[in-house]
C-alpha cells in the first residue's frame, strides 16, 4: 500500500498514512486532487480506479471517506476490508465511533492503524490481538512503578541511562 | 466534545481542537492557529522547565496544527525529548511527531537513532514495538544503517515475543524497500523463510509481506519457501471455518494470510516437485470450488474475503499458464461475475480476464464473453468499469472478431468519455492494422476514426495509414477516393485535410478520369479547406499543390497563380513563405522531366512496428517502452514528411545527431568516430585530423586502447623541457620568460570550463586557427595532443608555442611548480589548409588551482598573432574514481568535518537540471558517481581521489540540486582545503 486517507465528505482530511517517502507538498497535492477525485464520484459507483499509476480502492461509512492507495500487483477486495477491519478496530475502541471521536482522538486513530498496519502491509488481522496491543499501552500509564512490576529490573537502569546521557554528546 | 475519551485525556488538547472546530472562516483558524504557536513557543522557549504532560500536550497539539495543512518549524526538539520520557503516553507522542514529521536534520536523526537503540534494547515487547514502528514509518536511509544489521537479529530470535516479530518483519520490509542494499539477509535467509512455519497466524501473516518482497528480489535464495507456502495454504484452505478463531473473518479463514500466500507463489513457476504441485493443485480447486458453494453469509465482507482469495487463485493460476483445465475453469467463474449485480465484481472480472485472454489455453473461452463485454462498454454506467470493458475488447480480439470490435469500439468513441478518448483511437487504430485483411477496411477505419474524434488522432496514427497506403498499391485508388469523398463535408477535422491533401497529392490521378473529381475540382476542393488550417497543415497542402502541377499539367496556371498571391508569396509565417516562392520557382523553371523527377510519387517506407504501438505502451506507463522504439516513431514521422514536406521532425532529428551529447566525450579515445561527433561543426578541420589519425597516421597512438602503457613521467633530461621540473631551480626557463606573451584571452576562463568534464573537443576557433585537443590521463600523468589547423589558404610563418605555468616566475625557486609539463617545438611553417600536431606530458606533482598557459604566436600575411590561452589541465583531471559503500562513505564524510576541508557553493542553474546531462558531466569530472548513497535520490555523491606526485588527496562531493528554485548546492570535502576550493570553483562552473 502506498498511502491511506481518511476525510469527510467536505473534504476535510482526517488522517494520513503514507507508506512511500513524499515531500509535504507533494502529499498535500496529491490529497486535495485525491480526495477532489473521490467526491465526484456517483455513490454506485465501482469502489476502485485507476488514478494515475495508483489503483485506488476506497470505501464511505457514515460521513468519512476510507481510502486506500495500493500497489499494481496489491488485491482490491481484501484491501476493501482492510478498511473494514479498520473500521471495526476504531469502533470497538471508541464504542460507536464517529468522526468526531476521530477528530479529537486523532493520536489514537495512528496508534491503532499502526497495530494494524506497518510499512502498508496487513502486521496482524486479528481484531482481538490489536485491541489487547492498544488496551495495554494504555494500561501502561505514567507510571513507572507500574512498569517495574511488569518488567523488573530491566527498565529502570536504561532509563536512567537514557534520561541522562542522550543530550550530553 | 466526543462522548468516549479513552486512555490519557489531553484536556488542552481537546480545547484547542474545540476552538478551530468553532472558527468560521479559514482565516480565524489561522489566527486561532498562530496564536496557539506563539503560545507553544513561548513555553518551549521558556526558562521554567516544561513537565512531561505539557511537552507531550504541546507537541501534540504541533501535530495536530501539522496534519490540519500548515506549516510547522519547531518542537522537533521537544518531540526527542519525550522519547526518552519514562511514561509510555509521553514516548508514544514524541514517536507519533517524528513519525509524521521526520526531519532530516542530521543532529536530531542521531539523537532519534539513539532513543530508538535505548528502546530496541530494552526487552520491553511495548517499547521495542514502538520504535520498531518509527524506523518502519520514518524508513530512512539513516535509519536503515542505523538498524538494518540489528533487526533481523530480533526477528529471527527463540526469545523474541510474537508482536515484536511481526514488528520488526515489516520493519525490516520497509527499510528493505528503501535502501535494498543494507538489508543484508545472509545467514538469516533460512530461519526467514520458516517464519511461514510459525504457529501464531499473526507473525507469517507478517513475515510473508517481508518474504515476498525478498523472493522477487532473490528468487532462488529463497524458493525453499515454495513447499512451506503450499502446505500453509494447504492447512488453511482445508480448515473448518471455526479452526482459525480469530483469523477467520466473516467465515472466512484466514483471508489475509491465503492472499498473501497465493501472491508469493505467484513469484516463482509451478513446483516442480510433483507432490508439491498435486497439493497445490488441490488447494486451487477447492478454492474454486469453494466460489460455487452457498454463502455462509449475506454480508458483503463475507463474499468480499472469499472473492479476494478467488481472484488471488486466479491470478496465480494465469501467471503458471500451464494448467488448461484451472485456466477454463477460471475463465467460466469470471464471466459469472461478468454479469454478478456487485459492481467491482464486474470491474475486476473484466480486469481479470483481460490477462486470461493472453493465454493460448483460455484465449477461446474468453472470447465467448464478447457480447457481455460489448455490452458492458454500452451500458456500465461508472467510467471506470466501462474502460476495463474496452481493454478487454482489445485484448480478446483477433482476427475472427476484429472487425466486429473495431465497430463497437468506433460506435462507442462517439459518446466515450474525454478521458479515454485518446487511448480507445490507438487502440481501434492498432487493431484496424493488426488484423485488416483488406485495406479499403483499414483506410475506412482510420477515416473514420479522423471524423468522429479528430481531435484525439494523434499524429502518429495519420502518419501510420498515409505509411500504409504508400507501401500498398491495391489500396491507392481506393484511398483516394475515400479521403475524395470524405472532404466533401463542409466541416471536416484537419486531421482529414492533412491525409486528404497527401493521398491525393501522390495519388489524385487514380481518381482524375471521373469528371466529378477531375484534377481542378480536387485541387479546389482541397484549396477550400487552406484558409481555415494551421501553418503545418497549410505548409503540407502547398506541397500538395506543387505536386499536382506535376501530375496534372493542367492545373499549372491556376496552382501558379494561389502560389503567387500575396497571401502565400509575402505570407509572415517563413516556411510559408518560402514553399511558395520555392514552388513557384520550381513550376515555372523546371522542365517536365525534371519535375517529374523531383515531384516522383513517395518511394515506399521501410516495414517497421507500428509507431502507435510504442504511443500506447507509453500512455500506458512510462519506462515500458524504450527509448530506441520511441525515437524510430520520432524518426518515422520525419521520414514521412520528408522529401516534398519537410516536416520539423526531421529538422530536429537532423539538428540532433550534429549535437555534441555530454556522453559522447565520454568515449572519448577509444574510438575515433565519438570524438567526430563531438566536433561541433561537421567537416571541420579537427574532423579530419581525428579521421587520419584513425588511419594510421601519425596520432595513431591515439587510437590505441593501450596508448597510455607507455606513458612515463617525462624526464626531466628532455631538451625540450618548457616547465621548470621539480627541484632544477638553478636554471632559468628557457622560454617561459620571454616578455612578449600575450596575457591570456578574456574568454580563456570560459574556454578552460568546457573542458573540465572532457578531455576533447576544440578548444579554441578563430577565423584563422582552431586548436583542437584529445588527452586522456592516468593516476598523476597525462598526454595531451594539440592540433593546430590553419583555416586560411596562406602560410602561417614563424609557428611557435609555449606552455608555461602562471607566476611561476614569482613563485618560489625551492618550491616545485604544481604541474611538468613537456613538450616537443612544433614547425615553424603552417601550411594554408594544414594542420599540425604537438604531444604535451604532464606530471601533476602536488596539487594545484592555475591552469597552465598556451601561447601561440604566428605571423599571418605580416601581421603577428598572438594568443594566449589556458590549457585545460585542471585539478580534477587526475581523479581516480573510488567506489564504495553508504556507510564508508558518510563516515569519511564525518571525518572531513573541519569547516577549512569543506568547501560549499550554492548557485544558479545555468545549464538546465537534466539528470543523464548532470550523469555524464560527474562522471566526467573523474569521480565514482554513488548510487543510493545519499537519503535522497534527487541528490548525487562521488568519491575519489586526486593523485599527485607529492600526495594523494581524498574527495567526497554532494551535489543537491533544487528542481523549484533552479539552484544547486555544491559540497567538497577534502582532506585538502586548497583541493576543495578549487574543486568547488571550477564544478560550480559545470551545472
Amino acid at each position: 500500500m502506498r498511502f491511506m486517507l481518511l476525510f469527510s465528505r467536505q473534504g476535510k482530511l482526517r488522517l494520513q498514512k503514507w507508506y512511500v517517502p513524499l515531500g509535504d507538498q507533494e502529499k498535500r497535492r496529491l490529497g486535495r486532487e485525491l480526495v477532489q477525485t473521490i467526491l465526484g464520484r456517483k455513490a454506485k459507483m465501482c469502489s476502485f480506479l485507476e488514478w494515475r499509476d495508483l489503483k485506488v480502492v476506497y470505501k464511505r461509512y457514515a460521513s468519512l471517506y476510507f481510502c486506500c492507495a495500493i500497489e499494481e500487483q496489491d488485491n482490491e477486495l481484501i484491501t476493501l476490508e482492510v478498511i473494514h477491519r479498520y473500521v471495526e478496530l476504531l469502533d470497538k475502541y471508541f464504542g460507536s465511533v464517529c468522526e468526531l471521536d476521530i477528530i479529537f482522538n486523532f493520536e489514537k486513530a495512528y496508534f491503532i492503524l499502526d497495530e494494524f498496519l506497518l510499512g502498508g502491509e496487513a502486521q496482524e488481522t486479528s481484531k482481538k490481538s490489536v485491541l489487547k496491543a492498544i488496551e495495554q499501552a494504555d494500561q501502561l500509564q505514567e507510571n513507572i512503578d507500574f512498569q517495574m512490576r511488569l518488567f523488573p529490573g530491566v527498565l529502570v537502569p536504561n532509563m536512567a541511562s537514557e534520561s541522562s546521557g542522550l543530550f550530553q554528546n | 466534545m466526543p462522548a468516549v475519551s479513552k486512555g490519557d485525556g489531553m484536556r488542552g488538547l481537546a480545547v484547542f481542537i474545540s476552538d478551530i472546530r468553532n472558527c468560521k472562516s479559514k482565516e480565524a483558524e489561522i489566527k486561532r492557529i498562530n496564536k496557539e504557536l506563539a503560545n507553544i513557543r513561548s513555553k518551549f522557549k521558556g526558562d521554567k522547565a516544561l513537565d512531561g504532560y505539557s511537552k507531550k500536550k504541546y507537541v501534540c497539539k504541533l501535530l495536530f496544527i501539522f496534519l490540519l495543512g500548515h506549516d510547522i518549524d519547531f518542537g522537533h526538539m521537544e518531540a526527542v525529548n519525550l522519547l526518552s520520557s519514562n511514561k509510555y503516553t509521553e514516548k508514544q507522542i514524541g514517536y507519533l511527531f517524528i513519525s509524521v514529521l521526520v526531519n532530516s536534520n542530521s543532529e536530531l536523526i542521531r539523537l532519534i537513532n539513539n532513543a530508538i537503540k535505548n528502546d530496541l534494547s530494552s526487552r520491553n515487547p511495548t517499547f521495542m514495538c514502538l520504535a520498531l514502528h518509527c524506523i518502519a514509518n520514518v524508513g530512512s536511509r539513516e535509519m536503515a544503517e542505523a538498524f538494518a544489521g540489528e533487526i533481523p537479529r530480533i526477528l529471527v530470535a527463540g526469545d523474541t515475543m510474537d508482536s515484536v516479530k511481526q514488528s520488526a518483519a515489516l520493519c525490516l520490509l520497509r527499510l528493505y524497500k528503501a535502501s535494498p542494499d543494507l538489508v543484508l539477509m545472509g545467514e538469516w535467509t533460512s530461519r526467514v523463510v520458516h517464519l511461514l512455519n510459525d504457529q501464531h497466524m499473526g507473525v507469517v501473516t507478517a513475515a510473508i509481506s517481508l518474504i515476498t518482497c525478498l523472493s522477487q528480489k532473490n528468487p532462488d535464495e529463497f524458493k525453499t519457501c515454495v513447499s512451506l507456502a503450499v502446505s500453509r495454504l494447504s492447512r488453511i484452505v482445508s480448515s473448518a471455518s471455526t479452526d482459525l478463531q480469530d483469523y477467520t473473518y466473516y467465515f472466512v479463514p484466514a483471508p489475509w494470510l491465503s492472499c498473501k500466500l497465493l501472491r508469493l507463489l505467484q513469484c516463482y513457476p509451478p513446483p516442480e516437485d510433483g507432490a508439491v504441485k498435486g497439493r497445490l493443485v488441490e488447494c486451487l480447486e477447492t478454492i474454486l470450488n469453494k466460489a460455487q458453494e452457498p454463502p455462509k453469509s449475506k454480508k458483503v465482507q463475507h463474499s468480499n474475503a472469499k472473492n479476494a482469495i478467488l481472484f488471488e487463485a486466479i491470478s496465480l493460476i494465469i501467471h503458471y499458464d500451464s494448467e488448461p483445465n484451472l485456466l477454463v475453469r477460471a475463465c467460466n467463474q469470471l464471466g459469472q461475475f461478468l454479469q454478478h449485480r456487485e459492481t467491482n465484481l464486474r470491474y475486476l472480472a473484466l480486469e481479470s480476464m483481460c490477462t486470461l485472454a493472453s493465454s493460448e489455453f483460455s484465449h477461446e473461452a474468453v472470447k465467448t464473453h464478447i457480447e457481455t463485454v460489448i455490452n458492458a462498454l454500452k451500458t456500465e454506467r461508472d467510467v471506470s468499469v466501462r474502460q476495463r470493458a474496452a481493454d478487454l475488447l482489445y485484448a480478446m480480439c483477433d482476427r475472427s472478431n476484429a472487425k466486429q470490435i473495431v465497430a463497437e469500439m468506433l460506435s462507442y468513441l462517439e459518446t466515450a468519455d474525454y478521458s479515454i478518448r485518446e487511448e480507445m483511437v490507438l487502440k481501434v487504430a492498432i487493431l484496424a492494422e493488426k488484423y485488416a485483411v483488406d485495406y479499403s477496411w483499414y483506410v475506412d477505419t482510420i477515416l473514420n476514426l479522423i471524423r468522429i474524434a479528430g481531435d484525439y488522432v494523434s499524429e502518429e496514427v495519420w502518419y501510420r495509414v498515409i505509411q500504409i497506403v504508400i507501401n500498398r498499391d491495391d489500396v491507392q485508388g481506393y484511398a483516394a477516393k475515400t479521403v475524395f469523398e470524405a472532404l466533401q463535408a463542409p466541416a471536416c477535422h484537419e486531421n482529414m485535410v492533412k491525409v486528404g491533401g497527401y493521398i491525393l497529392g501522390e495519388f489524385g490521378n487514380l481518381i482524375a478520369g471521373d469528371p466529378r473529381s477531375s484534377p481542378l475540382v480536387q485541387f479546389n476542393l482541397l484549396h477550400s479547406k487552406f484558409h481555415l488550417c494551421s501553418v503545418p497543415t497549410r505548409a503540407l497542402l502547398l506541397s500538395a499543390y506543387i505536386k499536382f502541377i506535376n501530375l496534372f499539367p493542367e492545373t499549372k496556371a491556376t496552382i501558379q497563380e494561389v502560389l503567387r498571391s500575396d497571401s502565400q508569396i509575402r505570407n509572415s509565417d517563413v516556411e510559408l513563405q518560402q514553399r511558395a516562392v520555392e514552388y513557384l520557382k520550381l513550376s515555372s523553371i523546371a522542365s517536365t522531366d525534371v519535375l517529374a523527377t523531383v515531384l516522383e510519387e513517395m518511394p515506399p517506407f521501410p516495414e517497421r512496428e507500428s509507431s502507435i504501438l510504442a504511443k500506447l505502451k507509453k500512455k500506458k506507463g512510462p519506462g515500458v517502452v524504450p527509448v530506441s522504439e520511441l525515437e524510430d516513431g520520432k524518426r518515422e514521422g520525419g521520414e514521412l514528411n520528408g522529401g516534398g514536406d519537410r516536416g520539423p521532425d526531421s529538422a530536429m532529428s537532423a539538428s540532433n545527431a550534429s549535437t555534441p551529447s555530454p556522453s559522447a566525450d565520454l568515449l572519448g579515445l577509444r574510438s575515433a568516430a565519438p570524438v567526430s561527433a563531438a566536433a561541433p561543426s561537421a567537416g571541420s578541420l579537427l574532423v579530419d585530423v581525428f579521421s587520419e589519425s584513425g588511419a594510421g597516421g601519425p596520432a595513431a597512438a591515439v587510437n590505441d586502447d593501450g596508448f597510455l602503457r607507455d606513458l612515463e613521467p617525462p624526464t626531466e633530461t628532455s631538451d625540450t623541457l618548457l616547465v621548470e621540473a621539480p627541484g632544477d631551480s638553478d636554471s632559468v626557463p628557457p622560454s617561459a620568460a620571454s616578455e612578449d606573451l600575450a596575457p591570456p584571452l578574456p574568454e580563456a576562463d570560459e574556454l578552460l570550463n568546457k573542458f573540465v568534464c572532457k578531455n576533447n573537443g576544440v578548444l579554441f576557433e578563430n577565423q584563422l586557427l582552431q586548436i583542437g585537443i584529445k588527452s586522456e590521463y592516468r593516476q598523476n600523468l597525462g598526454r595531451m595532443y594539440l592540433f593546430y589547423g590553419n583555416k586560411t589558404s596562406v602560410q602561417f610563418a614563424s609557428f611557435s608555442t609555449t606552455v608555461s605555468y602562471p607566476g611561476e616566475l614569482q613563485s618560489h625557486i625551492l618550491t616545485p611548480l604544481p604541474l611538468n609539463v613537456q613538450t616537443k617545438p612544433v614547425e615553424p611553417l603552417v601550411e594554408g589548409g594544414a594542420q599540425v600536431q604537438q604531444v604535451l606530458n604532464i606530471e601533476c606533482i602536488t596539487d594545484f588551482s592555475e591552469a597552465p598557459q598556451l601561447n601561440i604566436k604566428f605571423r599571418y600575411g605580416g601581421a603577428l598573432q598572438n594568443i594566449t590561452l589556458k590549457l585545460p589541465v585542471t585539478i580534477n583531471k587526475f581523479f581516480q574514481p573510488t567506489e564504495m559503500a553508504a556507510t564508508d562513505f558518510f563516515q569519511r564524510w564525518k571525518q572531513l568535518s573541519q569547516p577549512q576541508q569543506e568547501a560549499q557553493k550554492i548557485f544558479k542553474a545555468n545549464h538546465g537540471m537534466d539528470t543523464e546531462v548532470l550523469k555524464a558531466k560527474l562522471l566526467g569530472l573523474g569521480t565514482a558517481l554513488l548510487e543510493n548513497v545519499d537519503p535522497n535520490p534527487e541528490n548525487y555523491v562521488c568519491a575519489g581521489v586526486v593523485q599527485t606526485k607529492s600526495q594523494q588527496v581524498g574527495v567526497l562531493l554532494r551535489l543537491e540540486p533544487n528542481a523549484q528554485a533552479q539552484m544547486y548546492r555544491l559540497t567538497l570535502r577534502s582532506s585538502k582545503d586548497t583541493v576543495s576550493k578549487r574543486l568547488c570553483d571550477l564544478l560550480a562552473e559545470q551545472f
